[in-house]
């Protein structure tokens, strides 16, 4: 049993353990059993369990007992770890290491109709789009890369779960530890996990080319393979599908990467039957509630935001406060994770540079994180949550020999990571620090002329001076293993000394020259070590920070707010009712209702809130609008009516704060008009602060987006066209065979029903023989009057040639939008039983919209349809009021029948005439207090209500405002304060600010919007 | 809409507006003959332009001029065309200060669209050549009061020169106010823009490539020493070979030519004033989304502004949710210079009073408002001598509303004059709503 010093030894990467029986040895056979005992270490064996001046023995790459008074056996080298911490090694369960270099498109959206790929470009017996991939395995991709593993070691990880980060469902991951042997040796489970995404990555077909689109094909997967698996008539064979079933019952793990796609993945899997892990984005403190209730496991990343540099007040000027703020709260999210209880593991994914991954770690527990609570997010969390803890994740018998030996506790900033043991196979880190050298050394040299001693000082591995009368700056340098050292013995003196030598602890000795080239010897010992400095890392207090708001943007709220009994008293009242407009009258709104309404009304408990001289309308309803989504437009195909805005709507739009200003309270939020038959869009009420189910208009029937003309069939300016239809012809067939297509099906599910139930079949269920299409579907539920279409289009040809496709189909256009010939075409829509939903004013911006008129809304409403006033714009959603008023002043329309156009009338296209639109009895509480006569630019929106609940006050707005500049000025100063500390900066990003809109918008939006269509 | 009655020269002044308008088409709406005789205003709500309101006043016209406005004025006895404005406000004819009116049909369609010149550099490029006086698009806006527009080039550094037009003319050599009256110069963007597609799912879009902002200050430099070169050019006692494009920006030196500056952000309205002073320009800031943060700077080196798009979203979300609604009145009380102006591409112009009505709900005084469309848009393109307020003296471009023009709940434009001539308010729109009225019986 020979005692070394590990300073000597771990030169060469010595392989030891066996060797593979398969594989021919070049040489002699060379087995070792690889025992080592680490002795008098403070043995973290888990993030919770603490043995001091312990023994852990390891054994043929495995962990054989850990202990405090074990037997040391007399195979093993023992290795004194006095002073030492041994850990675990980390696990990273959502890393790419050893997957091949992926092609990166350049943008995750959108994509090029002069040039469509409209199906899959992969050979062979796949399924039919691109990115649902879940054949690919990444245990067959796998090929290990020694810079990479040794950078993911020398921040302590051991332990992998790689996988391709390419396209929706992206296949198998493979569990790898990060030695450098044969990929046989190091590869633990070639199958450990299957991966999904919302982002369909390299593929260059055009589906899905939006957020609700990647859920909808994720969805439609889920179902073709559970029918491939019963009943795949048809189908042939189909790979991709057969993979997606062979990898059910792996751990399903979720690259959301963003808070409200964390929500979105996991209704998924609620609808699925599965429980993903997910990994998160960074943001999931901003609604942490609603991500415990996930009930999911997390990946967390810890790519906090860099500080930018705001000095420059021009460029200070247009970062949001909301990017302020997450960069000031980002290193709080793995703590709230662990206030909420909620299970997580932390990963080096979306670092700028693995490098930086200690320090992020510490700043996450500066913010609040646990040590406890972060070492085990890198260890045992993560070896759980893929069913490894067997085998990795604690310092335990029978486990890996994976560990890190470290100086000091692992996460303070002293401390350094020394040496990595993989599976047994020790990889030095830092080894040099092994031994502490900072101190003073008697320094003597020895020549023919006898021996002079000086008082070497040193202060790092590259920093020492000779102390004496002077003290004398040496070069110097130790790495461990080597020493050099050359120093003038005096000041100014010409005489040289150069010395090399090695080191052995605290012994050096060596050979060197002085300059007159006259040989010597040296060698130096320890005389005083010197004072640790105190560790920098201890638990500095919390920065006072922000707090956090729902939704998280300016103007936000810190508390819900509440709906509270009111009564509104001495308004102007417009109706949207028979009875018109009702002077000096009263409102009493009681558990977010009209309770009463009328003159002198009294309760006691109810807030009042004098109206004298102002105007009360019901909150206004916007049948066509595009705010508060993450996509809008799946233009991928000219049928895309699976596509559901519901799936993706973000609360996290000031649009919707904005619009309450303009009095606004219902909004339908409408896919866009890139294809024929678009996606089923989704009724919100503004209730600002809600998260995306709380926007729901709740008991609303269900629509979907229609399109026509131009914009279908890309026709303007800068476009080109290859994809089916590229004429008025062309649509009105899309339109056509769609509904064939979705009679079949319908016919095809009650022929099998039937079939079942003559045969009485245990359980009569169509779909266990037909496959469910979510396309159809949607379409089958417009045929039975169970969902609406609302219809982008512009001209009377393609007007009339979609009701006489309805007509002869068996459905109707419920509602037509944009709908600028309306008036020419006004009774054959009648007699169809549509609808109108219109613009004011708007003309002459594309060619179908030159007989666009003004007095359009009056002749239709003249004709005895049911005539609304729509936005399809941010911007113009605040001023719908003046809208409306317009048909005024163009076609000489009642001013109570103009406002109807933007209250009632909307209400009862939707269908929801019953809950809002007017303000009786019964209804919801949507309402407005104008400052002036509902109809004039001059009318201001005082208070917005929705259902009892003030969402919007200007006086509240006038207090916020001064918030928004006081926090504004807080987290530049806390911005200015890190860079003039010495902290890195990056400049300023501008805060853009996505729009989304029918693509036909010829105005500004603001500096900072870029808009999508 | 005929309570006017008339005296004399009845037949020659309401003919067009008496005629029925089921026959007639776009191409029968006449430009108006020209009218030498004297024209009086009665009744009328007198909104001045200058801030002045006369109730139940007077404007007296001859030969195109404004020669009498008041209260109490006489009737002569004959020789006179009679408006009876009771009820109704008079205005000063509004003038859209940036318009594409007349360059551009359809937008999307490219065969229709004459604004945008290929090139950098192209000041000797003159939107007056290719202006439609046929458009469709301008019996619209004049419906709403908009007699005069500034017709301007885009693209490129600079775009060209810019004139203002009348807006009832045969030909544009008839359409011209104010030929050739600045060039307009597009500053290169100073923020940086990340790149177009920021994919979706709470992805951002990627960094922009370069420093976009130091390529923007050399194009500015490269500009400069283009100005520099053009001066020296000027300066010579003699031209031996002449240079189209320096022969288009000489009058800018002796400040005969605007120079229209478009930017938006103060970094840029930095640059823009640094300019300014080099060459000692008679510069107007166009667009100017944030120029209220530096409303003072403006102010001190008296350099107006026109404000492109009142409706407008803030700039960041950060932001009052009426900012860009509140903007003119911040300038207004830095004694800026300012025009409102509507370039709003979805509806064409027509909207500019609501623009300025915008501006009045939030904290303007209304006669401010319309000064910002009418008198203050006229100082800016240089034409106050000769319109933008019911002055004496002026051209009688006027209009006649039965409401607050500002305010569409009663704004319904009745009259408008354009140098004394009355304009048959017929247009594209009207016609085909009579058309349409027709079918289904409506009245």
């Amino acid at each position: 049993m020979k005692k070394i010093l590990p300073l000597l030894w771990g030169l060469s990467l010595a392989i030891p353990s066996m060797a593979q029986s398969t594989f021919s040895v070049n040489g002699v056979a060379d087995h070792r059993s690889g025992v080592y005992a680490f002795l008098h270490a403070t043995i973290h064996r888990d993030a919770k369990t603490v043995l001091n001046d312990a023994t852990l023995l390891i054994r043929d790459g495995k962990v054989e007992s850990v202990g405090n008074s074990l037997a040391i056996p007399s195979d093993a080298v023992v290795v004194d770890c006095a002073g030492k911490h041994l850990y675990p090694s980390f696990i990273d369960v959502f890393a790419d290491y050893g997957m091949p270099p992926q092609a990166q498109r350049s943008f995750a959206g959108g994509f090029d109709f002069r040039n469509i790929q409209l199906n899959s470009s992969q050979k062979g017996a796949y399924g039919w789009n691109q990115s649902i991939r879940p054949e690919v395995e990444a245990s067959k991709l796998f090929a290990a890369d020694e810079a990479k593993a040794k950078g993911l070691r020398d921040i302590g990880f051991g332990t992998v779960l790689t996988h391709l980060k390419d396209g929706i469902a992206r296949g198998t991951g493979a569990v790898v530890t990060l030695g450098s042997r044969k990929e046989n040796l190091e590869m633990l489970k070639p199958r450990a996990s299957a991966h999904y995404s919302f982002n369909k990555g390299s593929s260059m077909q055009s589906y899905p080319s939006s957020m609700m689109g990647s859920i909808s094909l994720l969805r439609q997967s889920y179902l073709d393979a559970g029918w491939y698996r019963n009943n795949n008539k048809g189908e042939g064979i189909n790979l991709t599908l057969q993979a997606w079933n062979a990898i059910q019952d792996l751990p399903q793990v979720f690259d959301a990467g963003e808070k409200w796609n964390v929500l979105r993945a996991d209704r998924i899997g609620d609808e699925f039957g599965v429980q993903y892990i997910i990994k998160g984005g960074g943001n999931e403190y901003q609604r942490i509630a609603a991500i415990a209730a996930t009930k999911a496991s997390f990946i967390l990343p810890l790519n906090f935001p860099a500080t930018m540099d705001v000095e420059d007040p021009n460029d200070a000027r247009f970062v949001s406060l909301a990017d302020m703020k997450h960069w000031e709260l980002a290193p709080t999210n793995p703590a709230a994770f662990e206030r909420a209880g909620i299970p997580f593991a932390l990963t080096t994914a979306e670092l700028r540079d693995v490098k930086g991954f200690a320090a992020a770690i510490r700043k996450a527990i500066e913010y609040g994180l646990s040590e406890t609570a972060a070492l085990d997010a890198l260890t045992l969390a993560p070896a759980r949550m893929l069913g490894l803890q067997e085998m990795v994740g604690s310092l335990e018998p029978g486990k890996l020999a994976n560990l890190i030996v470290t100086s000091g506790p692992v996460f303070s900033e002293q401390t350094q990571i020394l040496q990595n043991w993989v599976q047994g196979v020790k990889y030095g880190v830092k080894e040099d620090a092994w031994k502490e050298i900072k101190g003073t050394y008697a320094l003597t040299l020895t020549t023919d002329k006898g021996q002079t001693v000086y008082v070497l000082d040193v202060k790092g591995s590259a920093a020492a001076s000779i102390l004496g009368k002077d003290t004398l700056m040496a070069k110097f340098s130790h790495d461990g293993k080597l020493v050099r050292i050359s120093f003038s013995p005096e000041k100014r003196a010409r005489g040289q000394y150069r010395l090399s030598g090695v080191s052995q602890g605290a012994e050096w000795y060596g050979y060197g020259e002085d300059s007159s080239g006259l040989a010597l010897t040296w060698s130096a010992a320890l005389q005083s070590t010197a004072t640790p400095k105190a560790d920098s890392a201890r638990r500095r207090p919390s920065p006072r920070m922000g707090a956090i708001t729902y939704p998280f943007l300016p103007f936000g709220w810190t508390q819900q707010p509440a709906a509270q009994d009111l009564l509104i008293r001495n308004a102007t009242v417009w109706t949207s009712e028979s009875q018109g407009r009702l002077e000096q009258t009263d409102i009493l709104v009681k558990r977010g209702k009209i309770v009463q309404i009328g003159k002198g009304l009294a309760d006691p408990t109810a807030r009042v809130i004098d109206a004298t001289g102002k105007h009360v309308t019901a909150g206004l309803i916007d049948e066509h609008s595009h705010i508060a989504a993450s996509s809008i437009n799946e233009g991928g195909q000219s049928v895309t009516s699976e596509v559901r805005i519901a799936d993706n709507l973000n609360p996290d739009d000031i649009n919707i704060y904005r619009q309450l200003s303009g009095g606004v309270t219902t909004s339908h939020i409408l896919h866009g008009s890139a294809n024929t038959i678009g996606g089923q869009t989704q009724l919100i009420k503004l209730r600002w602060g809600a998260d995306d189910e709380g926007l729901k208009f709740k008991g609303a029937p269900g629509f979907i987006k229609f399109a026509l003309g131009e914009n279908v069939k890309r026709s303007s300016l800068s476009q080109g066209n290859t994809r089916f239809p590229d004429t008025r012809m062309g649509v009105e067939q899309v339109l056509t065979d769609a509904f064939h297509r979705a009679k079949a099906y319908e016919q095809e599910l009650r022929r099998v029903a039937a079939e079942q139930k003559s045969r009485k079949a245990a359980v009569v269920d169509p779909y266990r023989e037909v496959r469910r299409d979510l396309e159809l579907e949607a379409l089958v539920e417009i045929l039975n009057r169970q969902r609406f279409i609302t219809c982008h289009s512009y001209v009377q040809s393609e007007i009339n040639a979609a009701m006489k496709v309805g007509e002869r189909l068996g459905f109707t256009f419920n509602t037509f939008t944009h709908i600028l010939e309306g008036y020419k075409v006004a009774d054959k829509m009648k007699a169809h039983g549509a609808n109108a939903s219109t613009f004011s004013d708007w003309w002459a911006y594309k060619n179908e919209v030159e007989h666009a008129i003004p007095q359009n809304p009056t002749i239709m409403h003249k004709v005895g349809l049911n005539v609304a006033i729509n936005s399809d714009d941010a911007e113009m959603a605040r001023r719908l009021n003046q809208e409306a008023a317009k048909s005024v002043k163009y076609g000489g329309m009642s001013e109570t029948d103009a406002l109807n156009m933007v209250t009632i009338n909307p209400a009862r296209m939707l269908h929801v005439e019953d809950k809002v639109g007017s303000i009786r009895v019964g209804k919801d509480a949507d309402l407005v207090i104008w400052s002036d006569h509902p109809l004039s630019i001059y009318a201001r929106a005082e208070k917005t209500l929705v259902d009892g609940v003030v969402y919007f006050d200007r006086e509240q707005d006038a207090a916020m405002r001064r918030q928004v500049a006081a926090e504004r000025n807080r987290l530049m100063g806390r911005m200015g304060a890190e860079k003039r500390g010495g902290g890195p900066v990056v400049p300023a990003m501008p805060s853009y600010q996505y729009l989304y809109h029918c693509s036909d918008h010829l105005h500004s939006h603001g500096l900072l919007t870029i808009d999508i269509d | 809409m005929r309570k006017q009655h008339t005296l004399l020269a009845a037949a020659l002044l309401t003919s067009s507006l008496a005629a029925p308008l089921s026959n007639a088409a776009q191409d029968n709406v006449y430009p108006a003959k020209p009218y030498a005789g004297i024209l009086q205003i009665r009744n009328a709500t007198i909104h001045v332009g200058n801030g002045e309101v006369i109730e139940n006043g007077t404007i007296e016209v001859n030969n195109g001029k404004i020669i009498r406005v008041g209260k109490d004025l006489p009737t002569p006895a004959s020789g006179v065309m009679l408006v009876d404005a009771a009820g109704r406000h008079a205005y000063p004819g509004l003038i859209l200060s940036i318009s594409n009116l007349g360059l551009v049909e359809i937008p999307t369609v490219r065969a229709t669209s004459d604004v945008q010149e290929i090139g950098e550099l192209n000041p000797s490029i003159r939107s007056i050549v290719a202006y439609n006086t046929d458009s469709k698009i301008t019996n619209t806006v004049r419906s709403n009061g908009i007699l005069l527009a500034n017709i301007v080039p885009d693209g490129g550094t600079l775009s060209g020169s810019s004139s203002v037009v009348q807006l009832d003319a045969w030909n544009w050599e008839d359409a011209a106010y104010r030929m050739d009256g600045g060039l307009h110069f597009r500053m290169p963007s100073l923020f940086a823009r990340p790149s177009r597609f920021g994919g979706f799912g709470g992805m951002r879009g990627g960094a922009p490539d370069g420093d976009p902002v130091k390529k923007a200050l050399e194009e500015i430099e490269a500009f400069k020493a283009f100005l520099r070169e053009a001066r020296a050019y000027a300066a010579q006692p003699s031209v031996k070979e002449p240079n189209l494009k320096m022969e288009a920006v000489r009058g800018l030196f002796d400040r005969k030519q605007k120079f229209y500056i478009h930017c938006d952000v103060v970094k840029e309205i930095l640059v823009a004033l640094d300019l300014v002073k080099e060459f000692g320009l008679d510069a107007v800031i166009v667009g100017g989304s944030e120029c209220w943060r530096v409303a003072g700077l403006l102010k001190q080196h008296n350099v107006p502004v026109i404000l492109n798009q009142m409706h407008e979203m803030p700039t960041l979300s950060d932001d009052d949710i009426d900012q860009p609604y509140k903007t003119p009145y911040l300038l207004q009380q830095a004694g800026v210079l300012f025009a409102i102006n509507d370039a709003d591409g979805q509806h064409r112009g027509k909207n500019l009073p609501f623009n300025a009505g915008t501006a009045a709900a939030y904290g303007l005084a209304r006669e401010q408002a319309l000064s910002a469309i009418t008198l203050n848009a006229a100082k800016i393109l240089g034409i106050a001598d000769r319109t933008g307020s019911l002055e004496v003296g002026k051209d009688a471009n006027i209009v006649l509303s039965k409401g607050d023009i500002l305010d569409m709940r009663s704004s319904v434009v009745t009259h408008a004059f354009i140098q004394g001539r009355q304009l048959d308010l017929n247009d594209k729109h009207k016609q085909l709503n009579e058309r349409y009225r027709q079918k289904y019986g409506l009245q």
